[in-house]
């Protein structure tokens, strides 16, 4: 990565110099006590809070949202420089060299995550009251909901990679067990076993990565890897740098790890909404972002970010292209815009802001779409077939337009949101390889026309409604958090790119580099817009003018391969399901024919040579003499040979 | 007159006797075996105390003899005893402790 | 004094090579007697000649105490020992000539083969120079005090332990040819009263009162001139051949038990 000339550049310090908490800020433990408060009256009280838990739930995240406002502008009347505040809570573990310490840091990365988490959380707790009003479990949802909220706050709140990984895995059992919320249908409680089996392949890069980190900087704090990563030799870094990747993959659903995140949609519709949308999945985003010092001293690392991001941006793509499911879809699409983050993130200093901020956004508009999609079922007797849907906006308006609003901030219209991130993307990805800006570029034109695809399927032409369903729009509980989030689509693209506001904002953590382009980035803006709008009217046409067969045409070969998710879940079997089976298979009949066959059969051959010896014993005096005489001989023959 | 040639027929009688007690069936015929062995051993001795030039060897087969004939005294005592129990004075009828 | 001395050795030395060999002879035979006769009372005479020889050989290796004491406790007491157990449990017992044990006859004759060769193998690889015995056997005055010599002096405490192991194995024969009476002993009273139930209540006549031959195999004769052969001892009943009773002794007792004399006519004495 070649130095910029004349670009502005804010070199930031590895890890800038984190005070102490003191004042508001030792407010920062509560962001996480009141969430796992919460979970814990809901899951340990049980049944006896069944009535009034969600409203407990939905206090919780709001309290937590309360205090991350209050020291979000406790941090804004901090000078730029001074943004970095640890609050130490106890000495974890502390085993010889060995220093883990239980401290929470909160800077603007985290501060972003924060308000993003507790906000979009909140919204959707909302949601979720009306949506998972004829639940008779809706307490344990609630339960579980924060306890996914208390994991990601720690996740971005911790200050060291350790306690990270608490969090990390405390969002993957969220995760678990919210997938698997109606547990008793089978499809569920097998998607909830795979999320989990696929992110612990992932977790085990995580692992790896720490305990490199030890071994080469003798301790997982921040201060510690980040402060002293410059010092490391390149070759751990590239590993360390790997096997986060593989961990990202793994949490964020990139290829290779993608196979678990469309099968997530059997959990309901506000889970999808929160975890595998807007927090949950970006997690992966967060620890690169964070370990921007590691990949900045391990390019080969740092090209695998990028190439991972753009495979798994097309192939997203491209899946959410054939699905009929719209769960499906939307995940396809959460897939794909996730790898623009991850492309973004493996840009280095030039691409970190904006990978957040298209995560910020993304979290926006994803959930109103997904919170929009839940109001679609929720009307259509949870169907989820987007063939029997069509011209819902003449029956759910207000679902209508802010569903609208989102499908126009990702496909990136301006004013909405989306422009603004994901140009900026496309721009810093062209300045580093122009190879991953047309990846990215082509992608923006696929993404229009999934999106404008699934939009015209829903709400535009004719009603091909099946005879049991009676349309009508969501109550104003579910309404109001999408309004909300809608409006953000709408807006907040447009406020934070002010002044390159977001950028300045994380720039002491994050460093910024202006993209250095050969041409002006005009170009690059009038190229997507022109491919969005080519893609959104190769899908409007087919899809809103004409009729849509209800039942799926046959499709070609990409649109088969696209139906079956590029065949990730085949190449899984094949290459990792079926090997292991056979493996276990014959470990089993090793340990019956072999290990058995060796304890068993030592003790017949035992038995067998006993039961032979024992014909020895004749009764015979003469015979025990002639044994005598024969060992008599033996030993004369070897005093004989001696003396020779 | 060389004297191992005692030694030799010492060597040839005890063989005899060891072959004796193999292969006769009458207890009393294998106790004679017996005997010729302990004689072959007596001459053995002799020869030697007489190579070595003192009377050890001589007082040595005279305990032999000694020891021999209380074994005999015993030994026949408790062939007649089996006899009077079991009518049967050959060896191989004594066979029960076997497998 | 040497050369007398080598000079009597190999005087001495050829008179005792033949003796050696004579009784080398002599004691393998026996031994092979021995091994190869049926019957067991063969066995035991082969085996005392093979006792006699050695006695011998001990005496020309200058162990005359060893030697008469082999031939008076070996060959007299345990060979006649043995004898006597033959006797008891009977004296025809013999061995069949099949061997019941497989494979015991080969097995037997090739350790047997073996262990002769290592033996010979063993003792030829050595050297001997005799020391001969004269010295050992003037040095106390003789071979029996020097033989008293070394068993009350340095082999005292084995030979008190032997003493020990005699009386016991005196007390273990007594123990074991014991028998234990399980009837009362039949007083006098029932002994007479028995023979005279039997029916002959008196003794049976010495042998030799109605004998008519020197052998103990020949029936006497009854008095009524019949041979009875009651007077036979059991072992040789029915075995030895009746001798030929003579004709005319017969007539002449019959005509005696007819009623005519005793003292014989004239011409029948000079007949006789």
């Amino acid at each position: 990565m070649s130095p910029f000339s004349g670009a502005v550049t804010y070199a930031a310090d590895a890890v800038p110099t984190a005070a102490a908490a003191g004042g508001t800020f030792q407010l920062i433990a509560l962001l996480i006590a009141l969430p796992l408060a919460g979970a814990a009256i809901l899951l340990l009280l049980g049944r006896r809070t069944d009535r009034w838990g969600h409203w407990l739930g939905v206090l919780a995240s709001l309290s937590s949202f309360v205090v991350a406002v209050v020291l979000f502008f406790a941090l804004l009347g901090q000078p730029s420089e001074d943004r970095t505040v640890t609050q130490h809570l106890f000495d974890w573990i502390a085993v010889g060299t060995f220093n883990v310490p239980f401290d929470l840091r909160l800077d603007q990365l985290s501060m972003t995550f924060v308000l993003l988490i507790t906000g979009v959380g909140t919204l959707i707790h909302i949601y979720s009251v009306g949506y998972m009003s004829h639940d008779p479990e809706r307490r344990r949802f609630f339960g579980f909901l924060n306890l996914f909220v208390a994991s990601m706050l720690l996740l971005v709140l911790a200050d060291n990679y350790l306690l990270l990984y608490v969090g990390w895995e405390g969002v993957g059992l969220a995760s678990y067990l919210l997938i698997g919320f109606w547990y008793f249908k089978d499809s569920a409680a097998v998607a909830s076993k795979k999320a989990f089996v696929v992110n612990r392949v992932g977790d085990v890069g995580l692992s790896l990565a720490i305990m490199i980190m030890f071994v080469t900087f003798g301790s997982v704090t921040f201060q510690g890897v980040l402060g002293s990563a410059s010092k490391a030799s390149e070759s751990q870094l590239t590993w360390i740098g790997l096997a986060l990747l593989l961990a990202a993959c793994g949490k964020s659903a990139q290829f290779p790890l993608q196979s678990w995140l469309l099968d997530a949609m059997e959990g309901p519709t506000p889970v999808s909404a929160l975890i595998h949308a807007a927090t949950m999945v970006t997690a992966g985003v967060y620890l690169i972002v964070r370990s921007g010092a590691i990949f900045d001293a391990a390019p080969q690392a740092r090209t695998a970010v990028i190439v991972i991001g753009a495979i798994t941006l097309i192939m997203g793509a491209i899946i959410g292209c054939a699905k009929d499911d719209i769960k499906k879809a939307l995940a396809g699409s959460t897939m794909s815009q996730i790898g623009y983050m991850i492309l973004a993130a493996g840009l280095g200093p030039v691409g970190y802001a904006f990978a957040i901020f298209h995560l910020v956004v993304h979290g926006f508009f994803k959930a109103d779409m997904f919170l929009g999609a839940g109001s679609v079922m929720h009307g259509m007797n949870d169907q989820v077939n987007m063939r029997r849907f069509g011209a819902l906006r003449t029956v759910m308006m207000v679902t209508w337009i802010t569903f609208a609003c989102g499908w126009l901030a990702i496909m990136g219209i301006p004013p909405f949101s989306g422009f603004y991130s994901k140009d900026k993307i496309i721009e810093a990805a062209w300045s580093i390889s122009p190879a991953a800006g047309l990846v990215a570029l082509v992608g923006a034109g696929i993404t229009a026309f999934y999106m404008t695809r699934l939009f015209a399927m829903t709400f535009q032409g004719k009603a091909r409604w099946t005879d049991d369903v009676h349309p009508h729009e969501s109550p104003w509980i579910m309404m109001f958090p999408v309004a909300i989030l809608a409006l953000l689509s709408a807006v907040a693209g447009f406020i934070l790119a002010q002044g390159n506001a977001i950028e300045n904002w994380l720039a002491p953590v994050t460093g910024f580099e202006e993209p250095d382009l050969p041409f002006s980035a005009v170009y690059l803006q009038v190229a997507a817009l022109a491919l969005v709008l080519v893609g959104a009217a190769l899908a409007w046409i087919p899809y809103a003018t004409r009729a849509v067969p209800e039942v799926a045409p046959a499709g070609n070969v990409l649109t088969r391969a696209a139906r079956s998710d590029l065949y990730g879940d085949a190449v899984n079997e094949a290459v990792f399901m079926r090997p292991g089976q056979y493996l276990t298979r014959w470990l089993v009949w090793f340990d019956n024919r072999v290990v058995d066959g060796i304890v068993n059969g030592t003790a017949a051959t035992i038995g067998g040579l006993s039961g032979r010896a024992r014909r020895l014993q004749t009764g015979f005096a003469r015979s025990y003499a002639l044994s005598m005489l024969g060992g008599a001989v033996v030993v004369a023959a070897a005093l004989v040979l001696v003396r020779l | 007159m060389n004297p191992a040639n005692y030694v030799y027929l010492s060597a040839v009688l005890f063989s005899l006797g060891a072959f004796g007690v193999l292969v006769r069936r009458n207890a009393i015929v294998v106790f004679m075996c017996v005997e010729l062995m302990l004689n072959a051993c007596n001459l053995a001795f002799v020869s030697f105390a007489r190579i070595h030039g003192n009377l050890d060897g001589q007082v040595i087969a005279f305990f032999v003899m000694v020891v021999a004939a209380a074994e005999v005294v015993v030994g026949l005592a408790i062939i007649m005893t089996i006899f009077r129990t079991r009518r049967s004075a050959s060896v191989d009828e004594a066979n029960l402790l076997k497998y | 004094m040497s050369t007398l001395l080598a000079a009597a050795e190999t005087s001495s030395s050829a008179g005792e090579t033949v003796v050696f060999w004579v009784c080398a002879i002599i004691a393998v035979i026996g031994a092979l007697g021995m091994l190869l006769s049926h019957k067991a009372v063969h066995s035991a005479l082969f085996i005392a000649s093979t006792m006699i020889s050695l006695a011998v050989l001990y005496v020309a290796q200058s162990a005359p105490f060893l030697g008469m004491t082999q031939v008076v406790v070996y060959t007299g007491a345990v060979m006649m020992l043995f004898l006597f157990v033959l006797m008891i449990v009977g004296v025809d017992s013999s061995d069949s000539l099949v061997e019941t044990i497989k494979g015991q006859r080969a097995a037997a004759v090739v350790f047997a083969l073996a262990f002769a060769a290592l033996l010979i193998a063993g003792i030829g690889s050595a050297t001997y120079t005799a020391l001969g015995l004269d010295k050992a056997n003037t040095v106390d005055g003789g071979n029996v005090q020097g033989i008293a010599h070394l068993i009350f002096g340095r082999y005292v405490f084995a030979f008190e332990v032997t003493s020990a192991l005699l009386i016991t194995a005196a007390l273990g024969a007594m123990v074991l040819a014991h028998r234990e009476r399980h009837t009362p002993r039949p007083t006098q009273r029932q002994l007479s009263e028995e023979r005279v139930r039997s029916g002959h209540a008196q003794n049976l006549p010495g042998p030799g009162v109605y004998a008519r031959h020197n052998a103990v195999g020949t029936p006497a004769m009854l008095p009524d001139g019949t041979p009875t052969d009651r007077s036979v001892p059991e072992p040789l009943r029915g075995v030895s051949a009746v001798v030929g009773i003579d004709s005319e002794d017969t007539a002449r007792v019959t005509a005696l038990a007819a009623g005519g004399s005793v003292i014989p006519t004239t011409d029948e004495e000079t007949e006789s």
